[in-house]
């Protein structure tokens, strides 16, 4: 049984700790067109419960397209997402965030007018179930359940140290930070996968480096599976356990970091072909 | 006691100075009128005082916190303010108690502007910007004209409804009473209304508005209103909070227009145009989007000023746009803004203009 999920065209690999349990998202055959032009065609990708796998190729290859299909910004043209074995067909934005999909956005989408701690409490609202009027009597329910709203903000915050600034405005926050808090607030949602966007754009050697052992540590703690797109090929290499490779839209290469390090294709598509003599 | 309002939090403090400063606003005026310091003049402002805060906060939600651009507010309070002057003139015999009549007649003001609202509630969650302002406007020009031509009328029988003339009544002689004479308005209304009543609709709005916007709806609401796209991709449904922002906003502006029309012994469909859109969006710009206390102040401060400047005679209106002109560069200025933030905090200066909504 293991062995046929690993024959599906996959990208990166089931760790061995999945090895009994069916993966938690499996592209097959994804495609898109815009108006005839092809963003991305025939895309396979398999990834385990727990994994870390990484998506890389050059500018324009489509990975961020591929998150926007994932997250149905754009509602696919061809093929299958099967999120936890269920066809994510038909589904909009919040019905997929429902399912168990959160992400952060490359070019940074905070709310910038609210406090840190309330855009990660913004995250937990499906969460929450007090309605309309208990919040505005303040019944019962709404103490309780912002109350436990406010100890899981602080207590997500505290995965990047950042508890102290819970009450400072997100838009104040520097870039590094408020990259960080996305993915806080993403966390918040509960999800079962993780995408990040580009994590360590902007950020200096020390703070990838610290990012990387924090996503890590994202992993182990919520044991949950994380695709990044990251042009650091450092942390990739680092953190990934499977990398899938896209160029122009195709998958060009899949497997192990050792593996995509030695690919001709990868390395032609990043470095270009190099002249017959 | 102070240590534990020291813990209450940033966003609670502010809260409580606002419904202080409306509570001592109140305490003071009372006594004042009591004492009979208040011209005849500004004692007939006190009820549209008060309606006008209830207008400016509840489009606060909409357009300060919601961030939807709303141009026929008005419309919600003329709906508010007919249906409410049908509801008490059709219950005057049964029930005799007045301010009975006029918390009944505001619910049922409220409730259809909140109806009406639905209806308009459909553009608000597909369009945004400019071309939902525009739809608005529309919105509060048809609720203008159809309230222009509409003849009421209550009899034995009950109430009847026509668009024709006062004749298609078809009233009883006897016990017929017309209670809205299209271009003409509603007429012979019992006043109800006082500053008592217009004190309790302001804390209860503010009640309303403030609880909201602090509880998880505010918190998806305003997520909606700064990033539309990371809100839908956190699983915040734009239509269920978008609808709840904006059916309460209009609930409460039809309850203000109830208030608003019973204050006076007859009411014209032409006071509720564009003009007191207009009029209630310059309330809510001054007073800073998002800020209830500042809506709460420009509405008074504005509604007041025309009067105090009737000395100035033909001059009047034209002080009051300088004021007003004026009013926004000062607090626009970012030296006051820091200046003020000083006063405020003379360590975080700096830090608090930032954060200035």
């Amino acid at each position: 049984m293991f062995s046929k999920l690993v024959n599906v065209p996959s990208g990166a690999m089931i760790p061995d700790r999945d090895i009994d349990k069916s993966p938690i998202l499996e592209c097959i055959n994804l495609g898109i067109t815009f108006g005839g032009l092809k963003a991305v065609e025939n895309f396979n990708l398999t990834i385990g419960r727990t994994e870390i796998a990484g998506l890389i190729g050059p500018n324009g290859a489509g990975k961020t397209t591929v998150f926007n299909l994932l997250t149905k910004v754009y509602q696919p043209t061809k093929g299958t997402i099967l999120l936890d074995g269920t066809d994510t067909h038909g589904m909009n934005t919040i019905q997929v965030n429902r399912a168990g999909i959160a992400r952060t956005f490359q070019n940074i989408r905070l709310f910038s007018n609210l406090s840190v701690e309330d855009n990660v409490k913004a995250g937990m609202d499906n969460a929450m179930k007090y309605n309309m009027w208990e919040g505005i009597f303040r019944l019962p329910r709404y103490h309780k359940e912002e109350k436990i709203a406010h100890d899981r903000a602080l207590e997500l915050l505290s995965i990047f140290d950042m508890q102290d600034l819970a009450s400072a405005k997100s838009g104040s926050l520097p870039y590094g930070a408020q990259r960080r808090l996305e993915i806080v607030r993403a966390l918040a949602t509960n999800p079962s996968l993780l995408l990040l966007d580009e994590p360590a754009a902007g950020m200096n050697p020390s703070e990838t480096a610290e990012l990387m052992e924090n996503i890590r540590k994202i992993r182990d703690t919520f044991q949950i599976a994380v695709l990044l797109i990251e042009h650091d090929m450092k942390l990739v290499m680092n953190i990934c356990e499977g990398i899938c490779v896209l160029n122009f839209g195709h998958v060009i290469a899949k497997g192990s970091p050792e593996e995509i390090q030695a690919n001709p294709a990868v390395i032609e598509a990043y470095l270009g072909k190099k002249k017959e003599a | 006691m102070k240590k534990k309002f020291r813990a209450a939090g940033k966003t609670a403090r502010s809260n409580f100075l606002t419904f202080g400063i409306v509570v001592a606003a109140y305490i003071i005026i009372m006594a004042l009128q009591s004492g009979g310091m208040i011209s005849s003049a500004m004692s007939g402002l006190m009820v549209p005082i008060c309606a006008y805060i209830v207008m400016a906060v509840s489009l606060n939600l909409t357009v300060g916190i919601m961030g939807n651009l709303s141009l026929g507010h008005a419309g919600f309070m003329s709906v508010g303010a007919f249906v409410g002057v049908i509801t008490a003139m059709s219950l005057q015999a049964s029930i005799p108690s007045g301010p009975l009549r006029l918390a009944l007649s505001m619910a049922v003001g409220g409730l259809c502007a909140g109806i009406v609202s639905l209806i308009v509630v459909i553009p608000v969650l597909r369009l945004q910007g400019d071309y939902l302002a525009i739809v608005t406007l529309a919105f509060g020009e048809i609720i203008k004209n159809i309230v222009n031509c509409l003849y009421v009328g209550l009899d034995k029988n009950g109430l009847h409804f026509t668009m024709k003339n006062a004749m298609a009544l078809n009233l009883d002689a006897a016990t017929g009473k017309k209670i809205m004479q299209g271009p003409m308005g509603a007429v012979g209304i019992t006043k109800l209304s006082s500053l008592t009543a217009g004190f309790i609709l302001i804390i209860l709005s503010l009640i309303v508005v403030l609880n909201l916007i602090n509880s998880r709806a505010g918190r998806a609401i305003m997520s909606l209103r700064d990033n539309r796209i990371a809100a839908e991709s956190i699983g915040i449904s734009p239509a269920r909070y978008k609808i709840m922002a904006f059916v309460t906003s209009a609930v409460l502006a039809g309850m203000a227009g109830t208030l608003y029309a019973m204050n006076f012994s007859s009411i014209l469909a032409k006071k509720f145009d564009f003009n007191t859109s207009i009029l209630v969006l310059v309330f809510v710009v001054l007073g800073g989007m998002g800020n209830i206390r500042g809506s709460i102040i420009a509405a008074a401060v504005l509604t007041v000023l025309p009067e105090m400047l009737r000395q100035f005679a033909d001059y009047r209106m034209l002080i009051y746009a300088i004021v007003l002109i004026l009013v926004m560069l000062i607090t626009n200025n970012p030296r006051t803004k820091q200046l003020l933030a000083k006063i405020r905090s003379p360590k975080s200066g700096k830090e608090e203009t930032e954060h200035v909504l």
